[in-house]
């Protein structure tokens, strides 16, 4: 299978505490990665590392590689800036920007220099509808994006990234905070983009991995435990961390 | 034993309760006192008379201060133009830019500079803006743009420390959210915060403007004091707290009660102004 991700032995050290430790995996594309762990394992750290919105932390040091497409994205002539244009994220909280529904989507390509109004429409339309809420929202475009519910601000938060046209999309437990049914939308939505993106999914939520994803790796204490196909992860986990994980012995 | 600590903290309680309401007991003692000495002449010579009115010569009937209110909007606007943007631009450097080190050496600066009486202001003003606007401008030097130049500083704390105020409470999330679409550090300020601050930097404004309009002593020494609406930025003028600092010594009978309405125009000034400002601050808190 093609790798679109990979890191090689990535640390990750916040002041002294290291909280990655020698990290090595490859995500394959056009599929749909679960990361998870209990909280402190790890993984958001990581999906930092790859949209490189770890640069805004203090005091932080990285040791080791991280690559997309075999490309070096920890390198210093790396334009962090292009490469979140590459990574689109969607983060645990939907943080809608207090802009009209349209202005939200239309904010990335308008930053990267899309002006022109029909273009921006269709952007704005074919976004919402690869996230499942052009049907909710398409009467109502220039309302308040805090005005929506919080299925659909997270849902809203995705197409945003989508109009971003990134190859990868992370998504840090983007249904933590869901009832099921806007869940099942987003998953419903993660599962029809695949085919186009490579995404990576952070998620407490054992069932949802499980759900949706091809691949699963489970992170534990900075350390990735296993790594493999979703259903082997799932029935004959080799790591019996990752079995008491899995059945909820400790989370 | 108990009774008695329980009786502390009451007594405690009520008489910071009764400090606290004394300030409110003189707002009202203040606003009683200049309506009570301030209304009886507009009723006498008439609203329109006094505030509509361009001619001031007290001792002879006349106490039209329309050219003051024109003029302290005047310098008012001027003071604006001036520190709105350089204030602004401080409170972005300092939310979004500066480090730890710059800010623990800037914000005392800050609060040095809002603590400068006025006075020294008026003096640096007349030493050294007045000849520089009439060496270079022309006019007399005592005008419209000398006074706006050293408002715009004296109001530059006001600007800055709540404009910052308002900056850094827009949420890291907007930050995080808009700098995950690609979003450059300036494309971020200028989309997201700028317009999340918005209504904390308008009220910073507002409050600035409260600030310069009720200013009174460098205004006095800077502005020349003449009886006129000014026809340009070169001509001198007098606001509404100048006239009523400048003839107050002197000031008997009507003169004196002109004097008082001139305050009473001023204190509905700015009462709208602390309005406006409460109400965009409120709205942002509702939001």
């Amino acid at each position: 299978m093609d790798t679109k991700i990979s890191t090689d032995r990535l640390k990750v050290f916040f002041g002294k505490a290291q909280v990655l430790k020698e990290i090595t995996i490859a995500v394959h594309r056009n599929t749909i990665t679960g990361f998870m762990g209990p909280s402190g394992s790890g993984k958001s750290t990581l999906i930092s590392v790859i949209n490189r919105m770890i640069d805004f932390e203090n005091n932080v040091r990285i040791e080791g590689e991280a690559a997309i497409d075999g490309t070096s994205i920890l390198d210093g002539s790396i334009n962090p800036i292009e490469l979140r244009r590459r990574v689109g994220t969607v983060f645990a909280v939907p943080i809608p920007l207090p802009r009209s529904i349209f202005e939200n989507i239309a904010y990335g390509p308008k930053l990267k220099g899309t002006t022109d109004r029909t273009s921006l429409h269709h952007i704005v339309e074919d976004s919402l509808k690869k996230a499942f809420l052009w049907d909710e929202v398409k009467d109502r475009l220039s309302t308040s994006a805090l005005k929506l519910s919080g299925g659909q601000q997270q849902r809203l938060c995705l197409a945003r990234t989508l109009a971003l046209k990134p190859e990868i999309i992370l998504l840090d437990e983007p249904c933590s905070g869901l009832d099921p049914v806007s869940t099942a939308k987003i998953e419903d939505a993660l599962s029809e983009l695949k085919s186009e993106y490579t995404i990576i999914l952070v998620s407490n939520n054992t069932k949802q991995i499980a759900r949706i994803s091809d691949f699963s790796a489970f992170f534990y204490l900075g350390e990735l435990i296993e790594y493999n196909t979703t259903e082997k992860v799932f029935t004959t986990p080799t790591e019996s961390k990752t079995e008491d994980y899995i059945q909820g012995k400790f989370g | 034993m108990i009774d008695r600590t329980v009786f502390k903290e009451r007594f405690v309680k009520w008489v910071l309760v009764a400090f606290a309401l004394s300030s409110l007991l003189f707002l009202f003692l203040i606003f009683l006192f200049i309506l009570s000495e301030g209304l009886p002449l507009f009723l006498k010579v008439g609203v329109k008379n006094i505030i509509f009115g361009f001619k001031w010569a007290p001792t002879k009937g006349y106490f039209g201060i329309f050219p003051m209110i024109i003029s302290s909007f005047l310098v008012t606007i001027g003071a604006l133009v001036i520190g709105a943007p350089m204030g602004l631009s401080c409170a972005i450097y300092l939310s979004e830019y500066s480090g730890k080190k710059m800010k623990m050496f800037l914000k005392p600066a800050l609060e040095l500079l809002a603590g400068i009486p006025s006075v020294v202001f008026g003096f640096l003003g007349v030493i050294y803006i007045v000849p520089l606007v009439r060496n270079y401008l022309g006019g007399s030097g005592f005008s419209l743009i000398s006074t706006s130049l050293v408002l715009g500083v004296m109001i530059l704390p006001t600007i800055i420390s709540i404009s910052f105020d308002a900056l850094v409470s827009v949420p890291k999330t907007y930050r995080e959210g808009s700098a995950a679409m690609g979003a450059t550090k300036w494309q971020t300020i200028y989309k997201v915060i700028i317009p999340s601050a918005k209504s904390g930097i308008l009220a910073s404004f507002i409050l600035g403007m409260g600030r310069a309009i009720g200013e009174t002593m460098a205004v006095i020494m800077i502005a020349g004091n003449a009886l006129k609406i000014p026809g340009s930025i070169l001509d001198p003028l007098r606001t509404l707290t100048g006239n009523i600092a400048l003839e107050l010594a002197y000031a008997t009978g009507d003169h004196r009660l002109g004097l008082f309405s001139t305050g009473v125009v001023l204190m509905v000034i700015i009462m709208i102004l602390n309005y406006i400002a409460n109400f965009g601050i409120k709205r942002k808190i509702a939001k």
